[in-house]
């Protein structure tokens, strides 16, 4: 029998469905909600999702199971001044400058008001002004924008096991805070931003850093050389109305010379470096007897601040590979240094990248010389998207460009890297033996492709069968952690991104849901396919870098020390 | 942290099993020695417990009963609830604060042997108003009861000390 719901009078079929809210969606009836995100645990706090039963009851339809038969109501009376109450009331203890927030035009609290046309509000807001929290280099926190959802302080334990912020003090005085009220900057906060992408208000936003590249493009003495990430490419289009996967470089590489940018070059050019260097350590490291540890790939910033906050023992399994930002970075800065030198200039290395992780990488010491980054600053998706409005650039309407020379080949390999278990796949097309496009063919289907957070795959190097895991988000990280220290599991490689489904699901990319991050896993893939170089051995810009700019400097540019203290 | 306090901490949490869901009764033991949970106790039983410090900061600021502040060797509680407070029981308060130079924002004394502090109800409104020192009971509380009250404990609090010297 199939078990139903009457829903305003209309039956409404369920099947496994959590909770009525889902049924309610189901029946073309999108209720309003602040507090809830299926990835999550049930919180119903915000209480916008309200629905009444046939006895007049009003309960969260968030956090109610259906039941067979089940009658309730979206639209009363009561319903439509409970929820119009609540707007108004979070209204009320909410700053409403809304013209000059970082979040305007992109606040559920915003769409909240203006769908349910709340006029005024009654009530002054007695709250006294909080702080904002600056101190870190990815996000800021403005606490009196916070409707104490606690949406970040889920993600931030559930999903990432990091747990960096929780609900702090009582009644009128509760707020999200970290432990003792402490700046964020020195909490263990692994700057994945993952809070900052489902805060539905500017109470945590990501860092704003394109004020600085515009002084830069602005400056004639600066030389502004960008490079792009991956996973950038397949979802920077959804602002302008591309399906989410949909491979917009070219117009991205367009929009960024009317921008004023002197140079352009893609960062998958650096992720074939870290293939080659990594893959170096790994078969290394299969060399030795009686490793307890598998080698832990190091591309994410997020995953490397959280072993050191986490599992410091571990760190020294950790692969010392830079990042391929900021491999390609010091590439870039050492590239230009002697034309810099002649001509007078300044050259800025900008980044455009999926993660807010990577601003922080970017000021970290380790990727300094002579106190000067290698990475001077990194935009998210997100902040170049607002950066192309500024000037008002059609985006849609623009021919696609190619990148500028001398960095322009790069491998299908290095691009796969934006999705979970892309690093896992270009390492194995660098490490199998058998090089035919039967054998490339076969790669795919190990395993390491897929959303899921933890996959397992096998693949024999030489005359040994490595064992790998491919995780994405750090609470499966952390369980998995857990289970090699026990001795449960034993890996060989593990490749780690801190964001659930990879860098193309960073949080500085446009907001998704599980759906939207398939599609652009999927998009690299096409991508790569459509590549000539599929592997970054292959790349001669690879060899030809090895033989000139890198060459007896290898350790130095291409590799980083994270236990030297 | 002392190597002493660490000793004292391992074997309360020994105590609860190392048991995440007692940590308020772990907090209490540790305010029982300590009169108040000092931050770096706070992040090592976090640890120990395999709780985020957050967590562990939401649970101690969530209770009132909980401090995070150290305490005077003097915990004077004034009731003010209602039976107490019709009694006059903030005159009282006021009378107390005064003698000893505290305020609501800054409840205890800089020499650290005074905390004054207000509680909701303490449950013997028949002799309201009332205050206690340390948990003993002072019943039916005027401003003169109270300032003779401070007086006998400076001076008790003085003889500990000059005692103290001698040693």
């Amino acid at each position: 029998m199939e078990k139903y719901m009457i829903i305003d009078g209309e039956r409404v079929g369920f099947t496994d469905e959590k909770n009525i809210l889902a049924v309610i969606r189901k029946a073309g009836i999108i209720l309003p909600t602040f507090c809830y995100y299926s990835d999550l645990s049930i919180y119903g706090a915000c209480r916008m999702c309200v629905v009444e039963d046939k006895w007049g009851g009003i309960i969260a339809s968030c956090s109610t199971p259906p039941k067979h038969g089940m009658e309730i109501r979206t639209n009363t009376p009561s319903l439509y001044y409970h929820r119009k109450r609540i707007l108004e009331l979070l209204l009320a203890a909410h700053c409403r400058d809304c013209t000059t927030c970082e979040k305007n035009g992109k606040c559920k609290l915003q769409e909240l008001a203006n769908r349910f046309q709340i006029p005024s509000v009654r009530f002054e807001n007695t709250k006294p002004i909080k702080p904002i929290d600056t101190s870190s280099k990815a996000i800021v926190r403005n606490p009196n924008k916070c409707i104490l959802c606690g949406d970040c302080v889920r993600v931030c334990s559930e999903i990432q096991h990091v747990g960096a912020i929780d609900f702090a003090h009582r009644g009128s005085d509760m707020e999200i805070s970290t432990a003792f009220g402490r700046d964020i900057a020195d909490t263990n906060c692994v700057n994945c931003g993952q809070c900052a992408a489902v805060c539905p208000t500017g109470a945590i936003t990501i860092k704003n850093d394109t004020h600085d590249v515009w002084e830069a493009i602005h400056n004639p003495q600066k030389r502004v050389v960008v490079q792009i990430a991956p996973a950038v490419r397949v979802a920077i289009g959804e602002a302008y109305g591309y399906a989410p996967g949909e491979n917009t470089i070219g117009k991205l590489v367009a929009s960024l010379r009317m921008l004023g940018v002197d140079a352009i070059f893609d960062t998958s050019i650096g992720a074939d470096l870290t293939i080659m260097e990594e893959a170096e350590e790994l078969l290394d490291s299969l060399a030795e007897k009686d490793r307890k540890y598998p080698l832990f790939t190091s591309c994410c910033p997020g995953w490397i601040r959280f072993v050191e906050t986490q599992y410091p023992h571990l760190l020294k399994y950790v692969s010392t590979s830079k990042s391929p930002m900021q491999m390609f970075g010091a590439v870039i800065k050492e590239y230009y240094r002697k034309m810099d030198r002649r001509e007078g200039r300044e050259t800025v290395s900008v980044a455009i990248m999926p993660c807010t992780a990577k601003k922080y990488e970017a000021s970290r010491e380790e990727f300094k010389r002579d106190g000067m980054p290698y990475i001077d600053y990194v935009l998210t998706s997100e902040e170049v998207i607002t950066m192309l409005k500024e000037i008002g650039i059609r985006f849609d309407r623009l021919e696609p460009e190619a990148y500028d020379m001398p960095f322009s080949i790069y491998s299908g390999a290095g691009v796969i890297f934006g999705a979970t278990g892309g690093v896992t796949e270009a390492a194995v097309r660098r490490v199998v033996a058998d090089k035919s496009p039967k054998a490339l063919k076969e790669i795919e289907f190990i395993g390491a492709r897929g959303m899921e957070g933890v996959k397992t795959c096998e693949v024999s190097v030489g005359d040994r069968q490595v064992r790998i895991a491919v995780v994405s988000g750090l609470g499966n990280a952390d369980r998995l952690l857990q289970k090699i220290e026990s001795g449960e599991e034993h890996f060989d490689f593990v490749e780690v991104m801190a964001c659930p489904g990879g860098c193309v699901a960073g949080a500085g990319q446009p907001f998704a849901r599980s759906t939207e991050k398939r599609m652009r896993a999927e998009g690299l893939y096409k991508n790569d396919k459509a590549l000539q170089i599929k592997r970054s051995e292959e790349n001669p810009l690879v060899e030809s870098l090895y033989q000139d700019l890198l060459k007896n400097r290898e350790h130095e540019l291409l590799h980083v020390d994270y236990c030297k203290k | 942290m002392e190597a002493k306090d660490q000793k004292v901490l391992d074997e309360i949490l020994e105590s609860h099993g190392y048991d995440q869901t007692a940590v308020i009764a772990i907090m209490q033991d540790i305010q029982k020695v300590y009169r108040y949970l000092p931050e770096e106790m706070l992040c090592y039983i976090a640890g120990k417990l395999h709780l985020s410090e957050a967590k562990v900061y939401g649970v101690a600021t969530f209770y009132e009963n909980f401090s995070l502040e150290p305490k005077g060797k003097y915990l004077i509680k004034i009731c003010d609830g209602t039976a107490c407070h019709v009694r006059k029981s903030s005159e009282i308060l006021d009378e107390i604060r005064g003698q000893l130079g505290v305020t609501a924002e800054k409840p205890t004394t800089d020499d650290m042997m005074f905390t004054v502090e207000t509680v909701s109800c303490l449950g013997a409104c028949g002799l309201a108003p009332v205050c206690t020192v340390n948990d003993v009971v002072h019943p039916a509380m005027t401003p003169e009861k109270a300032r003779d009250l401070i007086l006998e404990l400076k001076g008790e609090a003085k003889a500990g000390e000059e005692a103290a010297d001698e040693n």
